[in-house]
């Protein structure tokens, strides 16, 4: 039983959410000589990791039942994370490359 | 069988890295270039034979590793070579490791299946814990061109990691 003006404004305040989703970022990591900087990160959900590899070999960027991206040499590939919590990812190519995100809610 | 032939291996480059510590041995850049290219070339080759017998998902996908990130690496070091009008030149312990490589083909010809994949991916541990501890103790160490040395040091990490992919690859078969 909202009041008809609340009611708008919660209206207004839902396709607000909707429509503008808060600023998603893109988030670089470069990948040079199988280091991934930053190694460590804080991202929100929606934002965008690119990685960008400078290497001469092809990697991944791997989370154990997770995501799995193929990072080829010379090449930026992108995930968009879409959950909260904190991920720690390697090279399947090289188990010696490791990263960690700190995602958290929009 | 196995650990014989590995431990040959390793006999082979502790007695090369004796060798080249005594001074008159030390390795020029151009043999440094001959044994890094032929180390990783040995490699594609057991990465072939892996490639031709194997058909374990995760074996075949450590073997294909093996094929682009060692094609990529010696494609490199031609590429520095040329530049750097260094002609790599064949020394013992290049013929020393193609020798054990060799060996080692023909003995894991005779096996398949399970027995197969673990020989080779035991032999791949083996095989990259002895040339990195090459490259750490000897070759990187008497490189005496800069980009020659950088360049090892790259391959170094890069073989680090494939010596921990083997060592994971290794765990799961078990």
């Amino acid at each position: 039983m909202l009041p008809g003006r609340y009611l708008l404004m919660f209206m207004v305040v839902i396709w607000g959410m909707i429509s503008v989703p808060a600023c998603a970022a893109t988030i670089q990591v470069s990948i040079d000589n199988l280091v991934f900087s930053p190694a460590e990160l804080k991202a929100r959900v929606g934002d965008t990791i690119t990685w960008i590899n400078r290497d001469i070999v092809a990697h991944t960027a791997t989370v154990r039942g997770g995501f799995d991206v193929k990072i080829e040499a010379n090449s930026s590939p992108s995930l968009v994370l879409t959950k909260a919590g904190i991920v720690d990812y390697y090279c399947r190519f090289h188990p010696n490359m490791k990263g960690r995100m700190t995602i958290t809610a929009e | 069988m196995l650990v014989r032939s590995s431990t040959a291996i390793a006999a082979i480059c502790i007695l090369s890295g004796a060798a080249f510590a005594q001074g008159a041995a030390k390795p020029t850049d151009p043999q440094i270039a001959h044994i890094a290219y032929t180390a990783g070339q040995l490699d594609i080759e057991a990465a072939k034979q892996a490639l031709s017998k194997s058909t374990n998902r995760d074996v075949r996908a450590f073997a294909e590793g093996m094929v682009g990130d060692h094609t990529a690496v010696n494609k490199e070091a031609l590429d520095l070579v040329t530049k750097l009008k260094v002609t790599p030149e064949d020394n013992d312990t290049s013929r020393a490791l193609s020798k054990a490589a060799a060996d080692k083909r023909a003995e894991l010809a005779r096996l398949s299946g399970a027995d197969f994949d673990n020989a080779y991916v035991a032999n791949e541990v083996a095989y990259h814990k002895t040339v990195n501890d090459a490259l750490e103790t000897t070759l990187i160490p008497f490189a005496s061109n800069p980009e020659l040395k950088s360049l090892l040091e790259t391959g170094l990490k890069i073989f680090q990691g494939h010596e921990q992919h083997a060592e994971q690859v290794a765990a799961a078969l078990k």
